[in-house]
């Protein structure tokens, strides 16, 4: 399959490139009070508002300022049965490679920071390791979690 | 193609059966009405020639027989009774499954048109007189000559012919078909009424080069046996192949009504034209005006910036033109919501029969409209409510005795138009909400604990979540707590709200709140801490400053005097976790909903624009403050402020002020 490969937060990431539509560089974004930090923004889109998400808060990145290399990638991804478009951001894109899904391997148990729910897998590329996020479950536990906590909020 | 006729043809008895169903209901009130009896006639017509034209062969029969009931009816021979309408509406169902299920459903015919007759006419009811029996074949070059059998087809049905059926045994195969023969024949019956000479009439042209057999059906016995030979299917419509008018024309499809007009001019009221269009062309129209009313927007802004008067001057034209074609656009998708409150008359009839009490529905407000998706979502919740106010609402006829009260208990469908929402009500007249046993099912199903403080508001609410019921028993309408709940979220999906007030032993009202529109608003643009939001226009009733007193946090009063009433306010920038700094001359917007008021403090009044509403994603569908999102003239994204929510959040933050005192005071 091919992947998009992109730095954030230090690590390389790779987004499987079916479900990448475009890449940006950075609009303005408006802040969504009450929407905590993964999906905490939302951006125009050629006219349609779109969520934009930072993967750092559920990777537990440290959030840094934007530098002229960073992007937003809009990506449409299958959450919960609907095709939904979001947008991630990403401190620098790389290019497109491909990537055989054989050669993944599963996160090991210890001596990694990351969530194993989130991760698909570990690839090479270029003699380093990237990360392939499992999106489809991230966002979709980012969804219930917001409406999660707006119960919470509520029942204070 | 058989497809979309059949789907024309489904559309227009599904709106012929509903017609048919309000007539009859209209009757049960008014049986002496000829001017009703007429309109039922004709509906029963209109259905039968269009089934009879679109091969619903099971259907015609039926509705024939159907019709010549309601034919005795209307000459007078018998009054239309309570009987009557019950069968009537019984048929009226078994219509539609004739539609659906042709085959299934005929037979159940027999026995219904059995009880129709009976009821309208006991022992009056002779056998229908015999009629004529009629075989024809048109001569083969007919198309070519430029003949429409469809026509023939239509005058026949309008003379009263009950199951045409094509005769497809001729047809050559495929191979062989020239589609410009016509190989097909056709077979009908006919009153006895109807003369010889009339029937005759319409063939005149056809004659010279045409198989033609008239029979009285009654010389024919052996006609039922060519009525239905084995061998061939049921008569399809007119077969394409060999129409020479290309055909998706909707005009063709009644064929019967156009000369019935001069009967009907008494009855209805005249119709202005309309035409039926997709629905998703509409959406899409929608969405083109939603891009040009934003292209506007940065038109507008970049006029502003240049100044330039002549720039300036076609600026304004445009915005005029643009939010012209908005309201345009809107009006085409707004509906009355009288076309769904016609299916609640029924629906309320027959819940007074199931549950034997007797109830008196009333409508108002019919002619308030709403946009057509908010409308059709609203029909279920709507079932929901007024099944549990004639179930759980409404007392049996011997407690209301008991009580005082008239047997016969009203509930009340209302719509209005409250600023930017339309507000429907359900009132009942029954025994009200029980607090006290709202409070101790919710806390027997553990939704609640037992010391909690809930207002009475708060308290009512609790019906609304799922799994509540207080039904002592479970009858087949409610009791199951399975319902209420279902309204409420769809009532959340469409941005409205639900309330309830109740007086115990005087009865209960729901009131659903509504947004106007989905689609595009006047805006009011504020700012708060540099960031851009928007208020629906509709739901502002004012903009005051704020008093210097209340220009830092921390008064626990937090309630502004606007010309002697007391109004909350909410502090956006708290609400929103803004941490600029406050700016001096801050200003409060008062915007209503539900007839309550509240104050939002906001750093500085933008100004107002046209907003077109863009839904929030799914990822942020749980944010209670936003009705949805839009895009500023300079590109930049601004959320909508749902007033409702904010309205709620700012009584609740008042109930929770007056119980502390109340408290204290105690």
């Amino acid at each position: 399959m091919d992947v998009v490969t992109l730095r954030l937060g230090g690590e390389l990431m790779a987004i499987p490139a079916e479900c990448l539509r475009e890449i940006l560089e950075p609009v303005p974004v408006t802040r969504v009070p009450q929407a905590g930090n993964f999906i905490g923004g939302l951006i125009n889109v050629r006219g349609v508002v779109v969520p934009l998400a930072d993967l750092r808060v559920t990777f537990g990145m440290t959030l840094t300022e934007a530098t002229p290399d960073t992007r937003m990638l809009v990506l449409e991804l299958p959450i919960a049965g609907d095709e939904i478009v979001v947008a991630i951001l990403a401190d620098k894109v790389h290019d497109v490679t491909g990537l055989d899904p054989s050669t993944l391997e599963p996160i090991p148990p210890v001596g990694t920071r990351w969530p194993p729910d989130f991760v698909r897998g570990i690839g090479k590329w270029q003699g380093g390791f990237m990360i392939l996020p499992d999106l489809e479950r991230i966002f979709t536990q980012g969804a219930q979690k917001g409406s999660l906590s707006a119960v919470a909020e509520e029942g204070v | 193609m058989d497809e979309e006729i059949g789907g024309l043809f489904r559309q227009e008895a599904a709106e012929l059966m509903a017609s048919l169903e309000r007539g009859l209901l209209d009757l049960e009130r008014a049986p002496k009405d000829r001017a009703i009896i007429d309109a039922v006639f004709r509906d029963l017509h209109t259905i039968k020639g269009s089934g009879a034209m679109f091969g619903f062969a099971a259907l015609a029969r039926f509705v024939h027989e159907f019709e010549s009931v309601f034919d005795n009816l209307r000459q007078g021979t018998h009054g239309v009774d309570q009987a009557v309408i019950a069968v009537a509406l019984r048929s009226c169902d078994h219509i539609g499954r004739l539609i659906e299920a042709p085959e299934g459903a005929e037979a159940a015919s027999a026995e219904l048109l059995d009880a129709l007759r009976l009821a309208a006419s006991g022992e009056t009811a002779a056998a229908p007189p015999p009629g004529w029996s009629l075989v024809f074949r048109l001569g083969r070059q007919v198309l070519r000559l430029g003949g429409n059998p469809r026509l023939l087809l239509a005058e026949l049905a309008e003379l009263g012919a009950a199951d045409i059926r094509a005769r497809l045994a001729a047809i050559p195969a495929l191979d062989a078909l020239d589609p410009q023969d016509c190989c097909t024949g056709w077979q009908a019956s006919l009153p006895a009424t109807v003369p010889q000479t009339a029937i005759e009439d319409i063939f005149l042209f056809y004659r010279d080069d045409m198989q033609f057999n008239l029979q009285d059906a009654a010389s024919a016995p052996d006609l039922p046996a060519a009525a239905q030979p084995p061998a061939e299917a049921p008569a399809p419509p007119v077969p394409a192949p060999s129409d020479p008018v290309p055909v998706p024309d909707p005009a063709v499809a009644p064929p019967a009504p156009v000369r019935e007009a001069p009967a009907a001019a008494p009855a209805n009221p005249p119709v202005a034209e309309t035409m039926r269009v997709e629905t998703g062309r509409l959406d899409e129209l929608m969405d083109r005006v939603g891009e040009l009313v934003i292209a506007e927007a940065r038109l507008s802004a970049l006029a502003q910036r240049f100044g330039d008067p002549s720039l300036l001057a076609v600026t304004e034209d445009i915005q005029r033109l643009s939010s012209g074609m908005r309201n345009a656009t809107m009006s085409i998708r707004m509906v009355p919501i009288g076309s769904i409150m016609g299916r609640f008359r029924r629906l309320m009839r027959d819940l007074s029969q199931t549950l034997g009490k007797p109830i008196a529905f009333t409508t108002g407000g019919e002619d308030t409209e709403l946009d057509k998706t908010v409308i059709e979502l609203l029909a279920d919740p709507l079932v929901h409510i007024l099944r549990n106010s004639a179930d759980h609402g409404l007392e049996s006829a011997e407690a209301r005795r008991a009580a005082g009260k008239p047997e016969t208990g009203s509930i009340e469908l209302a719509a209005a138009y409250s600023g930017a929402e339309v507000l429907i009500t359900v009132r009942d007249d029954g025994r009200g909400l029980d607090a006290e046993a709202i409070r101790s099912q919710a806390i027997a199903r553990n939704m609640i604990t037992a010391d909690a403080q809930l207002s009475q508001s708060e308290t009512f609410r609790l019906i609304f979540e799922p799994g509540f019921s207080t039904a002592k028993k479970v009858t087949e309408l409610s009791g199951r707590g399975v319902g209420l709940d279902v309204v409420k979220r769809t009532i959340e999906t469409l941005r409205g709200q639900i309330d309830l007030a109740s007086e115990p032993g005087k009865g209960a009202t729901v009131t659903l709140r509504l947004p106007l529109t989905l689609a595009i608003v006047d805006g009011l643009q504020i700012e708060v801490g540099g960031e851009n939001y928007t208020f629906p226009l509709a739901a502002v009733e004012e903009c005051v400053e704020l008093p210097p007193e209340f220009e830092t946090e921390g008064r626990s009063s937090s309630f502004l005097n606007i010309r002697g009433g007391l109004v909350p306010f909410l502090r956006l920038r708290t609400l929103f976790a803004i941490r600029e700094p406050v700016p001096p001359f801050q200003k409060v917007v008062i915007v209503s909903a539900g007839g309550q008021r509240i104050g939002l403090v906001v750093d500085r009044i933008v100004g107002n624009n046209q907003t077109v509403i863009k839904q929030l994603s799914r990822l942020h569908a749980h944010l209670k403050c936003f009705s949805g999102a839009t895009i500023l003239g300079d590109g930049s994204v601004a959320l909508i402020l749902d007033v409702p929510q904010l309205v709620s959040l700012g009584r609740a933050q008042e109930d929770r002020l007056r119980d502390q005192h109340g408290e204290r005071a105690a």
